[in-house]
């Protein structure tokens, strides 16, 4: 390996890739990314077991509580929190707000979550994502949704599911609709897929891609009201990749111990007696709220498109 | 007789080694079985094992507590094959990192996140010990070997690291074979196997 090959080498290299956008949200499978507002919470989390952790001016369930227009973490917020860790460190921008998540690559944030947990900034557009080196996350409720984001470029899916109400319920909707579509799909004909592929609004290759699969074509974790280690095993029995979870930690009352025990469950989803174990002495959930007490307009899941 | 694969499953890209091997076998005739391995029991079973990519700190916290740690190493201390990559790597190497619970069993030091983020991280083709053709590596907030021990051979080489180790029966890459379509890698590991044993 002498001078001349490594020069070689180096003029091959390639950034940004689709290859090197997936494959970094492969590396987060089976992983629970954690939602944190300071370097304190950050270190928590990466201590607990974190595959990641997501940096926000305020966890979901205090945007709700708050109200007004929930914009992207302030820069020192997303530095403070990328400098504590080893592990990746994320930022959520609003949905079509180009501006911020260039301002976000620029920090070097690992990955950019277009989050209807913000504010959107574009009622009809979400972000050109193909055009950045950063990989996108980007939520959705059903097949065609989820589609039409990894055709703008998301290198991973979650459910939208309902932040900061602590209610699984809606995450498990979106990811049956999910996989149920793709079901649907597989025992169709090219003539059925193509009507499907227009009545879902989704481009006809996603479609057979996601239909010769059995799967999402990219990574599909579940967000949303993830609250308990039970809430985290029924997502991972559903086929997600890996969990989300927002106020479900720091809204906890033992943070560390709901942590680690949101971990061990995601590793341990179909093993219900080390279920029961790990789910003893985690202290009390967050509160949170069922999402039928929200009004239309209050639930967060109905932004973009 | 077929081969048992397995592929250290708590957490990470673990299906895509499972493909590798798969594919592997095929391309040299062998039979491969392969397995996730979630808890303990299941690796001494395995006539080859691979650890996948994906975070570190994660993975030696759930071997530990699952009590794989042991089993994986006594199958590295048996001269059993293993495949260890970006994350695997550094779960192998001696402990060095008070964020990660690594093994001791792979005589290299390894530093993490050596490129930088994810921003950082890269594809390119780079040429390896043992293989005629260039290997097409994938690189995701890669490692890379600061120093190894008297027995570890050097395999790769990218812009003047080591990227890529042999230590008896262990591969260590500080890239992700499993990520591409080049399941090269994977039959060196399953060559050495005699599939009639």
């Amino acid at each position: 390996m002498g001078d001349k090959e490594a020069g070689t080498d180096l003029e091959s290299l390639k950034r940004g890739t689709e290859l090197v956008k997936r494959g970094f949200a492969s590396m987060q499978k089976g992983g629970v990314i954690m939602d944190v507002v300071n370097a304190e919470q950050a270190r928590i989390a990466e201590d607990t077991g974190a595959v990641a952790v997501m940096a926000l001016e305020s966890v979901p369930a205090d945007i709700r509580k708050r109200g007004g227009v929930a914009r992207m973490a302030p820069v020192e917020t997303n530095e403070e929190i990328l400098d504590e860790v080893s592990i990746p460190a994320m930022g959520k921008v609003r949905i079509g707000h180009e501006a911020e998540a260039r301002i976000l690559e620029s920090i070097g944030m690992d990955m950019i979550d277009e989050s209807e947990v913000l504010t959107p900034a574009d009622e009809w557009n979400h972000i050109d994502k193909r055009d950045f080196e950063t990989p996108f996350v980007c939520g959705a409720r059903d097949l065609g949704e989820a589609l039409r984001r990894i055709d703008e470029g998301a290198a991973m899916i979650r459910t939208k599911g309902e932040a900061g109400t602590g209610d699984v319920a809606e995450a498990v909707r979106h990811q049956k609709a999910i996989k149920g579509a793709i079901r649907e799909l597989e025992g169709m004909n090219t003539e059925e897929r193509r009507n499907y592929a227009r009545e879902i609004e989704a481009p006809l290759p996603l479609v057979e891609e996601a239909a010769e699969l059995g799967r999402l074509p990219v990574v599909n974790f579940a967000a949303g009201g993830i609250a308990t280690p039970a809430d985290a095993a029924l997502m991972m029995r559903l086929g997600c990749d890996g969990i989300f979870v927002g106020s479900g930690i720091f809204g906890a009352e033992d943070p560390e111990s709901m942590g680690r025990a949101i971990v061990e469950a995601v590793n341990s989803y179909d093993d219900p007696d080390e279920l029961k174990e790990i789910s003893k002495n985690v202290g009390g959930g967050m509160k949170g709220r069922s999402k039928d007490s929200l009004s239309e307009e209050e639930q967060l899941q109905y932004r973009g498109n | 007789m077929s081969l048992l694969a397995g592929v250290v499953g708590v957490q990470g890209d673990v299906s895509e080694h499972r493909v590798a091997f798969e594919r592997a076998g095929d391309a040299l005739g062998f039979e491969v079985e392969t397995v996730a391995v979630r808890d303990s029991g299941t690796v001494p079973d395995c006539d080859v094992i691979a650890l996948p990519g994906g975070e570190s700190t994660t993975i030696s916290r759930l071997l530990r507590r699952e009590g794989i740690d042991d089993e994986i190493r006594e199958h590295v201390e048996a001269g059993k094959p293993t495949l260890a990559t970006c994350a695997g790597l550094i779960v192998l190497d001696h402990p060095d990192d008070e964020r990660v619970k690594s093994l001791g069993v792979l005589d290299v030091r390894v530093e993490r996140n050596a490129f930088g983020g994810q921003r950082e991280s890269f594809e390119a083709d780079i040429a390896v010990e043992g293989l005629d053709e260039p290997f097409h590596a994938v690189f995701i907030r890669a490692p890379v070997v600061e120093s190894v021990g008297e027995d570890v051979e050097v395999l790769a080489e990218f812009d003047g690291k080591v990227v890529a180790v042999r230590q008896d029966n262990v591969i260590g890459t500080a890239f992700h074979p499993e990520l591409t379509h080049d399941h090269r890698l994977h039959e060196l590991l399953l060559g050495g196997l005699d599939k009639d044993d």
